[in-house]
């Protein structure tokens, strides 16, 4: 008779939770551990709420995982993470453009040259992914689904600030127990373009322009100096480009491939593929934008000084090069 | 952070049919941050011997100038030719002298030495490549030795390609590919290439046009 009246008697949204979860207890034990089914982590599982992990079952956790998964401090950890990285995002008066590389490193062995930096989180929000493969991918997914949920309650778009502090209030509560990521919210809602620095740290900065991870400094030095206001959006597009390709050429931790976004006021645009090497000798192509020609420095400065030698013919020329 | 990776770079060396070739990259770095793509890592020693010293940068230099000296006295004393065999042995020695502070060089020697049935009028060679630890352990092998940063990554792709008796060109289109592309996964190497195939009458050396990030 009480379960009956408990039943019946509220429909407010806090009782159905409660609701849920007796049932999914129920479920719990008769069809075991939510683990074992798949996520963990609550997703699709408004009852469980914010999602739970399992935690190491030592005294201190927190000392635990940093001793087998901090490889700066010993490298001859066991679980290594994926690092090395350069992203960037920048705002413009044509909106927000978004540019990756697309190297994953284990130490020195390169694991991937297809590694998708960008997260869509969803049609007018993009997350760069900087640190931790896994931590970026899976939080930022998670923040599509607040996302869209606080759009159903609200009926109105999740602005961008709200969006970063969502997820740097939930990486701060995880402060310390290994997460790492360095990510750029970016996007435009009501008040605009808008880019967010988020990092597992708990920082959160608002600015016009960023730049993430080891290749950070030689994408700031070309984008440093070649960013305005006012620039055009194939003039932000390349600059995109360019500060990417910087980063690739020279860190030996980025590099193989660009992928370049366009964030405008009806969200976002994938603008393409270039890869780095075909940037050096070649250039982008023909993109709006272009230069017209590679950026390597000896292919700009061929021929221009006796110290430059004339470069080989790039018309047709073969794979190996015939040294005199 | 390892002294053997501060500056990056590889080395391959492969036997082929009465031919060897001998292989690099041309990246120097420090650490992450790539320096030069220009940075010579393959020597000559004689006009048939070739080493290759992947490694930290400055015994690079520096060995080059002991293995000059020490090749030169043998020349001159001996008053002949020196041969591969020799000289991997004159390698050995020179790091074995410092087992306590070494040099931090893993040497490839590649060469053609040649044979007692040689004669002037008509002479003989049998390819010849070893290589040795930083310490001077001599390696003598009958297919391809690998060294350097991306010396898994090589081993890995050099398995796969190379097969017995391969005639100069096809040699260099084999040593080609597997340079290329073992650093294409390896972080510290890359940058351009360089080859040498060494054969009886002449030594073709060809700069290769690799990733560059």
């Amino acid at each position: 008779m009480n379960s009956l009246v408990s039943k019946f008697s509220s429909s407010t949204a806090t009782s159905q939770l409660k609701q849920a979860k007796k049932h999914l207890q129920q479920e719990e034990e008769e069809y075991g551990e939510p683990a074992m089914w798949g996520s963990a982590g609550g997703f699709g599982n408004m009852a469980a709420g914010i999602p739970s992990f399992q935690i190491p079952a030592v005294a201190d956790p927190t000392s635990f995982l940093r001793l087998h998964t901090d490889d700066a401090a010993d490298p001859s950890c066991r679980i290594k993470i994926q690092h090395g990285t350069t992203t960037l995002a920048f705002r413009f008066q044509g909106g927000v453009i978004v540019a990756v590389d697309s190297r994953a490193t284990a130490g020195s062995y390169i694991a991937s040259g297809t590694v998708k930096k960008v997260i869509e989180i969803n049609p007018y929000l993009l997350g760069t992914m900087a640190g931790g493969a896994a931590d970026c991918q899976y939080w930022e997914t998670y923040l599509g689904i607040q996302c869209r949920l606080h759009e159903l309650r609200n009926k109105e778009r999740i602005s961008v600030a709200a969006a970063s502090k969502y997820l740097s209030n939930l990486v701060y509560s995880y402060k310390g127990m290994g997460l790492s990521m360095g990510t750029m919210i970016c996007g435009w809602d009501k008040t605009g373009p808008r880019i967010f620095y988020v990092d597992s740290d708990g920082t959160r900065l608002k600015g016009d322009l960023f730049s993430v991870g080891s290749g950070s400094t030689f994408a700031y030095g070309v984008l440093d100096s070649g960013y305005r206001w006012d620039l055009t959006d194939e003039e932000a597009q390349e600059l995109g480009r360019r500060s990417i390709y910087a980063a690739g050429h020279r860190d030996a931790y980025s590099g193989n491939s660009c992928n370049l976004y366009h964030v405008k006021e009806h969200g976002w645009t994938y603008l393409g593929n270039y890869d780095i090497s075909k940037l050096h000798y070649d250039g982008p192509g023909d993109v709006p934008g272009s230069a017209g020609h590679g950026y390597g420095y000896s292919e700009r400065t061929a021929g221009l000084s006796s110290a430059n030698d004339p470069a080989p013919s790039t018309e047709n020329a073969p794979a190996v090069s015939v040294q005199a | 952070m390892s002294i053997m990776e501060l500056n990056g770079g590889s080395v391959i060396a492969m036997v082929g049919k009465d031919c060897v070739a001998i292989a690099s990259d041309l990246r120097l770095g420090n650490q992450a941050l790539s320096i030069s793509s220009n940075f010579q890592k393959i020597f000559p020693v004689t006009d048939r011997i070739y080493i290759g010293l992947p490694g930290l940068a400055s015994d690079v230099a520096t060995l080059r100038e002991r293995f000059r000296l020490r090749v030169n006295m043998y020349t001159i004393k001996e008053e002949r030719e020196l041969e591969p065999e020799t000289f991997a042995h004159l390698v050995s020695s020179t790091l074995y002298e410092k087992r306590f502070s070494p040099y931090f060089v893993e040497p490839v020697v590649a060469g053609l030495s040649k044979l007692p049935t040689s004669t002037p009028e008509s002479p003989k060679f049998k390819p010849f490549i070893c290589g040795t630890d930083l310490i001077g352990c001599l390696n003598f092998a009958k297919d391809f030795i690998v060294c350097g940063t991306a010396s898994e990554k090589l081993f890995g792709v050099a398995e796969g390609l190379w097969e017995p008796d391969l005639e100069p060109e096809d040699l260099f289109e084999t040593i080609s590919q597997t340079l290329l592309n073992a650093v294409d996964r390896d972080a510290f190497s890359g940058w351009g290439a360089v080859v040498h195939v060494l054969t009886p009458d002449k030594v073709i050396t060809r700069t290769l046009r690799g990733r560059m990030d």
